[in-house]
């Protein structure tokens, strides 16, 4: 009895607002954005949520360190404009990071709320203060320090090249970013769909960085265009490479050039980067598979398969090695590709793949596999078990089993050093590397890793450069 | 933009010369190299290997044969346009070097390819015995520009209106058993690559050719334009886009050039009719 008065006393519990989304059914067939943000009041209401603790686990949580009970206390006043200038003190993309952190290893994963209960929607409410400043906000420019006349070449622009070039054009120095594509942001515009990431808003914090003066040229391939040596010749005094982990890796199997099997990147640059989905409006072609295999389990993977559903396929299945507590993609994806219909295939391992007599692919040839003995990665590692192959019908296979470093500029640098796997050697406090006057950051040096760390070693890198041009090497 | 700034048609009005202001690419680009060009926003990113480069005047020049809808909007570009991007210098610069006789194989808007690699083979002081091929007289492209650039010119037309009637394959048997060759290079259609590879592979010559599979970025980060040379996948944008003739799986390129032949057709098809 006595226990039960107790509880009355207590406020009242508020369950974790849910995100708003679009129907499973419905935009498995559309390529529009699948979360559609929170509310105002869901937002309050959601930060009412946060204990505001002394000791906040969730920013050690966070790879840049965010001040989260900082931004959630201001979000629960209703002083939006104050919460988004409180996150870009760290983060220059929340719109970004909002939407493809995986909170769940990170923030939200180290919540106290979350001992008990569900944790805060830290991304979430990330997500809502950048969206109301896009869409609320007065657009004013941060003051920019005086210009100082250094010159520093960015190259790359993805999450880590734009964060540099943002952090230093404020610092009053001239910054030029020189990408490969035709368009910038890097895998934000190439690699992930825009149902996950609207490519407005990349285009967005792109045109920011331009009001702020920076200056961003496209069709530059460093290492081709123009190498870095002779970017120090045309008088740059310093620059940073981030030209990301863009080489696809394939499964090395008999059968791999038949037509019908792409590399994740392929399949992924004609969706987004080409928009090739609204083929034949567009010019660029994308292969539309009635019964597709997308090989990994990654966000690479997730991405691919939920593409290949929009684009019309009957099935799609996700075929793994490990099982699914070892699926390194974010837990949302993997649980809207579910959603979506899309059915995983899990302790199972390609051999080869098949083809018919046009050379077009017709299916592959599978092993079933059990988890062993720990790896060096730590994760269970699979094993084939024995005359357990079965074969399985496809007309489109996607390989989305990792990537690694691109040589091309690193061939045509040979004073940069680096790891035994081609990544660009630099110091990770600073981000110097081997060759004076250059940084590197990002995916480049660490391998393929999230958006965030590639922006934290961006921002550490950019207060190393800032530094070297004020001080010296 | 990128202007255009000559434009001729060649060849009956299917193959058109473009020479392109792009400062940068001109300085750096070699004989062999490739650029990639969109026409505009919604265009295809299409590789064309450069037929020539002006420094001074910090112009490229490209030939293309209109084949599908992206050439065909190409086609349609005049002096005082452009293309909206254009990328490069992309893939391996030709190794030049001075070994002695050279016999340099070229068909159809190959030979635009194959022009300046001839140039450079003879600039070094080789003897090059160069043979081009088309299907008729009027098809010829380059005909003078490949006289200057050789010190030897054979000319094969299919209907045998010019030249000697039939392959570029029979004049290229004839030269190799008249004397002693020490290098061939082949650009032209696939099939073409593949029988002067045959040939020269009977007679020991090493022989060097010019892939063009399909590509996306043209920087190793796609394998859509992934060949087998030797057994070994290679991604001819980077490790290309020249390679050891006699190591090429040629049907395996001409097969993975018809991924998108149909999705090309009803695009190309649909842009005719709203051009008529
Ligand atoms: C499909 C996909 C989904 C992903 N999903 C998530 C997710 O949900 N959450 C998350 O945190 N992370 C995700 N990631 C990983 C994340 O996108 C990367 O870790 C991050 O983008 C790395 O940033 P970066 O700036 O180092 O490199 P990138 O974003 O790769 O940018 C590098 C840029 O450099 C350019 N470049 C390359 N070479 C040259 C050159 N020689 N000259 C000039 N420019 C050059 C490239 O074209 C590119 O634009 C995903 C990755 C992919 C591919
Ligand atoms: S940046 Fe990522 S880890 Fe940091 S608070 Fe935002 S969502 Fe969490
Ligand atoms: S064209 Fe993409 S890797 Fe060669």
């Amino acid at each position: 009895m006595a226990k039960e008065a107790t509880k009355k006393v207590k406020k009242e519990k508020i369950p974790r607002g849910a995100m708003p989304e679009q129907e499973p059914e419905v935009r498995a067939r559309n390529f529009m954005e699948v979360p559609l943000g929170y509310t105002q009041e869901m937002a309050v209401r959601e930060a009412q949520r946060c204990l505001q603790c002394k000791n906040p686990r969730c920013v050690d949580g966070c790879p840049v360190g965010v001040d989260i009970p900082g931004f959630i206390s201001l979000i629960k006043e209703e002083k939006f404009t104050e919460a988004i200038r409180h996150i870009w003190q760290k983060n220059s993309l929340p719109a970004v990071c909002g939407r493809v952190c995986p909170q769940e290893i990170q923030c939200e994963g180290r919540c106290i709320v979350g001992k008990k209960d569900e944790p805060v929607a830290i991304g979430n409410l990330e997500r809502f203060a950048a969206d109301w400043e896009r869409e609320n906000g007065t657009g004013a420019l941060p003051p920019t320090a005086e210009p100082t006349g250094k010159k520093v070449a960015v190259v790359g622009s993805g999450p880590s090249g734009l964060t540099v070039a943002g952090d230093l054009i404020v610092k009053g120095h001239d910054v030029t970013v020189l990408e490969a594509f035709h368009k910038s942001g890097g895998v934000l515009v190439y690699g992930i769909p825009e149902f996950r990431l609207p490519k407005a808003i990349v285009a967005q914090e792109v045109n920011f960085l331009e009001r702020l003066g920076v200056k961003v040229e496209c069709n530059a391939v460093v290492g081709r265009t123009v190498s870095l040596d002779e970017l120090f010749d045309e008088g740059y005094d310093a620059i940073y490479i981030g030209v990301g982990a863009g080489l696809p890796r394939f499964m090395n199997i008999p059968g791999e050039n038949l037509i019908g099997i792409l590399s994740a990147n392929e399949y992924l640059t004609r969706a987004n980067l080409m928009k090739a989905y609204l083929f034949p409006e567009v010019d660029t072609p994308i292969p539309h598979g009635k019964n597709v295999v997308v090989l990994g389990a990654g966000n690479v993977a997730m991405d691919s398969a939920r593409t290949a559903m929009r684009l019309g396929a009957d099935k799609v299945r996700i075929v793994y090695r490990r099982s699914r507590q070892e699926m390194p993609a974010r837990t949302a994806e993997i649980h809207h590709a579910e959603q979506e219909g899309i059915e995983f295939f899990l302790l199972t391992n390609p051999t080869r793949y098949l083809g018919d007599d046009k050379g077009r692919l017709r299916g592959m040839e599978c092993l079933k596999m059990e988890l062993g003995e720990p790896d060096e990665s730590g994760r269970r590692r699979p094993v084939a078990i024995e005359s357990s192959e079965f074969e399985l019908d496809c007309d489109l296979c996607i390989v989305a089993v990792g990537s690694g470093a691109n040589p091309l500029l690193t061939e045509s640098t040979p004073d940069l050093k680096l790891s035994k796997w081609g990544y660009i050697e630099a110091d990770l406090e600073t981000g110097k590397t081997f060759k004076k006057g250059v940084w590197a950051g990002g995916d480049i040096v660490t391998g393929a890793a999230t958006v965030i760390l590639a922006m934290g070693a961006a921002r550490k890198a950019a207060d190393s450069i800032h530094e070297y041009l004020m001080r010296g090497w | 933009m990128f202007k255009i700034v000559k434009r001729e048609e060649m060849s009956e009005g299917n193959v058109i010369l473009n020479e392109i202001e792009a400062p940068k690419i001109a300085a750096k680009a070699r004989p062999g190299q490739f650029v990639i060009l969109k026409a505009n926003e919604d265009g295809e990113r299409i590789p064309l290997t450069m037929a020539d480069t002006d420094p001074q005047k910090g112009t490229i020049t490209v030939i293309y044969m209109v084949v599908g809808k992206s050439t065909a909007l190409f086609k349609t570009l005049q002096i005082g346009g452009g293309y909206q991007d254009v990328i490069g210098p992309l893939g391996k610069a030709t190794h030049i070097e001075k070994v002695g006789t050279v016999v340099c194989v070229g068909g159809g808007t190959g030979i635009a390819v194959l022009h300046p690699i001839t140039r450079a083979l003879k600039e070094v002081g080789n003897h090059v015995i160069s043979i081009v091929g088309a299907r008729s007289k009027d098809l010829l492209i380059l005909e003078d520009q490949m006289k200057a650039a050789s010190n030897e010119l054979r000319i094969c037309t299919d209907d045998g209106s010019y030249g000697h009637h039939g392959f570029v394959t029979e004049v290229l048997k004839e030269i190799l058993e008249a004397g002693k060759v020490d290098q061939a290079v082949a650009i032209g259609p696939v099939p073409m690559m593949k029988f002067v590879s045959l040939i020269t592979k009977e007679y020991n010559v090493p022989t060097m050719v010019s892939l063009n599979p399909i590509m996306v970025d043209g920087t190793g980060m796609c394998g859509g334009c992934r060949v087998t040379i030797g057994g070994q996948t290679k991604f001819a944008c980077v490790d290309g886009p020249e390679f050891d003739g006699h190591q090429v799986d040629y049907d395996e390129l001409m097969t993975r050039l018809q991924a998108y032949c149909e999705d090309e057709k009803k695009c190309y098809n649909e842009f005719c009719m709203l051009e008529e």
